[in-house]
């Protein structure tokens, strides 16, 4: 019989090197894939993992990806670490590039620098109202946040899709299901030249450091800490749970909400029923790459980004089917996983007491 | 020492060489590039646009290099999959869905010197052509067999998304079954999606239930003809000639054709002949094309079937003409009249007789 049996002390260390230990695993793995594909491995892994490194446009395209995988998977870390589990962070994404998105449309060629704050603040907002109904729910009724959250993102998508098919259509598009392109007093200013690279990238990097010194050395990071260890102890501790879990769904469902106004407002420039891929879901296994910390997070964030983009580059330049970039993505989570069980317990085989007995 | 460096300077010299005539009759190569929103395995849109683009591998062999990228959303991932086939090379892309519109002319202005090609937009540029098929032609064709296979008097419908394309499919196949058969009804299902086997079969079962015994898509997968096949109705193939999936079920299937039209514009960009332009085709030009008539359909109906499609064929026969209502009873087409393209390419509302109302 093979049992697990948690280790007393675990290496703090250890848990800081598992994510790149993952990271090599799925490389491995990858390259066993290509070559039962009958592909070349070697030219597979390293058109996607390092040629998108030492391309320019391939660098400003992975910053452009980076930036909603941050952000929301810094909103997510806060109530991961108190376990709370938003799940629809696509959800939240969603309303907020449309209550965004809606304030754009509303002041369809309005000139003035307040368009753009304007804007971000109703991204942040819608986002947080996505997430307050997972928050009232559970702290009114003790309802299961994993299920609600992730529920509502079918509502949100299908939301944004009744949205831009009637009062949010562009009236000169045919009636094709798509917003008017967004006026350019809308649209995020770009940070790089010739690039798509826009100001959300600089929002995200101040939120890590934001991120940061909250977790060391705000109360909040504390609280959050003990109720995601010990839920009785932060009773005890005389700190209302509920609040956490406001705090926590709030912080996630508003990053969750600009991230989605980001999008928007810079590469697609207008609403479209296809604006969220899957960035809500992404930036859950950007969170746990990132061990949950900020830094951690900004850096699974890219590698996530660059799962992205070089799969597509394989696609174009090897025929490899687009299911490519999916497939990596669950390896490094599924590694991720497995790694840390194995740094965290010990394998224990023994026989069975039946076998014994005999 | 002298003999290896020799070697050395010859074996270098005849690498460069190989290099540089491998660089040369790279050049020589059109690059063709090919964005595809769904998988090319979808057996419906993307495969039959997939299928082009082996027909302009055929065409021009060794002239030719095609690339394609499917799955792309029609987000922001667009937007940079077009401008990375534009960086590397590709002297012509097709982008062939209609939510590529914007990305593609946005790419457009960046690579004055490629030439994109958008299918069924409405957006065009000094270097940004469209193109769609006359898709309603095939629909007229069907809706008349439907409208005379029917015994339940009860046509399903799955449809995709409410834009002017499929609203024109649906009001195209009503009028031609209805003008075969005035107890004709169709119901409609709108699932919200081009390819989802998993709703798309929901769906078709929940047609069947109600009474449907003819099933029409506009979805891309064959999992309403599997349906179909399964539970012993009619169904219709859409963009591709889906008979293996519902041999006893498929009537007859509205074929994209795209090949001709790829391999003519990939050698107008080979003659250096390319222009911008508007190209919307029926069945006359063979864009639109009719697989195979089933032999479970009468013969009478079949001469039917086929002699409507040639007379679309020679523009004798537009599946548009008056007189027809709007569904609120108001007129549309005067007694025959014919609908203009703009019309069509806008359309927003169901003709009299469709019931229901379209999702807002």
């Amino acid at each position: 019989m093979i049992r697990l049996e948690p280790l007393k002390e675990v290496s703090k260390g250890l848990l800081y090197v598992t994510p790149a230990i993952a990271v090599i695993v799925t490389i491995l793995l990858g390259t066993v894939m290509f070559a039962v594909l009958g592909k070349d491995p070697v030219q597979a892994i390293s058109i996607i993992f390092l040629e998108p490194l030492t391309n320019s446009f391939a660098i400003s395209e992975m910053i452009v990806k980076a930036t909603p995988l941050i952000l929301i998977g810094l909103g997510l870390s806060f109530g991961f670490r108190a376990g709370i589990w938003n799940i629809g962070a696509e959800g939240q994404f969603t309303v907020g590039a449309l209550a965004g998105g809606a304030v754009a449309l509303a002041l369809h060629e309005v000139e003035g620098i307040w368009v753009l704050p304007l804007m971000c603040l109703a991204g942040i907002l819608g986002g947080m109202a996505w997430a307050a109904i997972p928050a009232f729910l559970r702290t009114r009724f003790n309802t299961n946040e994993i299920l609600v959250t992730l529920m509502l993102t079918y509502v949100a998508v299908l939301l944004l899709s009744v949205m831009v098919h009637g009062p949010l259509k562009d009236p000169e598009g045919l009636n094709f299901p798509e917003s008017r392109l967004f006026h350019e007093s809308a649209i995020l200013p770009i940070l790089i030249e010739e690039t798509r690279v826009h100001i959300g990238f600089l929002v995200a990097l101040a939120a890590v450091l934001v991120a940061w010194v909250i977790l060391r050395h705000h109360v909040f990071g504390y609280q959050v800490k003990v109720m995601g260890q010990s839920p009785r102890a932060a009773n005890y501790g005389g700190f209302a749970q509920q609040r956490v879990v406001w705090t926590c769904l709030m912080i996630s469902g508003g990053l969750a909400g600009l991230a989605g106004l980001f999008e928007a407002a810079g590469p697609v420039g207008q609403l479209v029923p296809a604006l969220p891929v899957g960035y809500g879901f992404t930036a859950i296994i950007v969170a746990f790459l990132g061990r949950l910390t900020p830094v951690g997070i900004l850096l699974s964030g890219f590698v996530m980004a660059l799962t992205y983009i070089g799969g597509e580059a394989a696609q174009i330049e090897m025929n490899l089917p687009s299911a490519v970039t999916g497939v990596f993505q669950g390896m490094f989570l599924f590694s991720l996983l497995g790694i840390d069980v194995l740094a965290r317990y010990r394998i224990q085989v023994s026989r069975p007491a039946w076998a014994a007995e005999k | 020492m002298k003999h290896i460096i020799r070697k050395l300077i010859t074996g270098t010299a005849t690498v460069a060489l190989a290099f540089s005539i491998g660089i040369a009759s790279a050049a020589a190569k059109t690059k063709v590039g090919f964005v595809y929103v769904g998988p090319i395995g979808d057996h419906g849109w993307s495969y039959a646009h997939n299928e082009g683009r082996l027909a302009v591998e055929k065409a021009f062999g060794d002239k030719v290099k095609t690339t394609y990228v499917e799955n792309v959303s029609e987000g922001p991932d667009a937007e940079r999959v077009i401008q990375q086939l534009a960086q590397s090379g590709h002297g012509i892309i097709f982008t062939t869905s209609f939510g590529f519109m914007n990305p593609t002319l946005k790419v457009a202005k960046r690579f004055p010197k490629v030439k994109f090609e958008h299918a069924t937009g409405f957006k065009r540029a000094e270097n940004v052509a469209t193109y769609s098929g006359r898709f309603y032609e095939g629909r007229h064709v069907i809706g008349l067999i439907a409208g005379k296979m029917t015994k339940t008097n009860t046509i399903g419908y799955i449809a995709s998304f409410p834009i002017p394309e499929v609203v024109r499919g649906i009001n195209a196949a009503y009028l031609a079954a209805r003008s075969v058969n005035p107890a004709v009804k169709f119901k409609i299902i709108w699932v919200s999606t081009w390819v989802d086997p998993g709703k798309e079969a929901d769906a078709a079962k929940a047609l069947i239930d109600q009474g449907a015994d003819v099933l029409m898509q506009h979805t891309d997968s064959p999992a309403a003809i599997q349906t179909a096949e399964k539970k012993g109705v009619f169904a219709f193939g859409q963009a591709s000639d889906m008979v293996k999936f519902g041999p006893k079920a498929q009537l007859t299937a509205i074929v994209d054709d795209w090949g001709p039209y790829y391999v003519s514009r990939v050698k107008a960009v080979m003659d250096g002949t390319w222009k911008s332009q508007d190209t919307w085709d029926g069945i006359g030009p063979g864009m639109v094309v009719m697989a195979p008539f089933s032999k479970r359909i009468p013969e009478n109906v079949r001469a039917m079937a086929a002699k409507a499609r040639d007379a679309i064929a020679s523009g004798k026969l537009h599946p548009f003409t008056g007189p027809i209502n709007k569904q609120d009873g108001s007129p549309w087409l005067k007694a025959g009249e014919t609908a203009q393209d703009g019309a069509l390419a806008g359309m927003n509302f169901y003709v009299e007789g469709v019931e229901g109302s379209l999702p807002k």
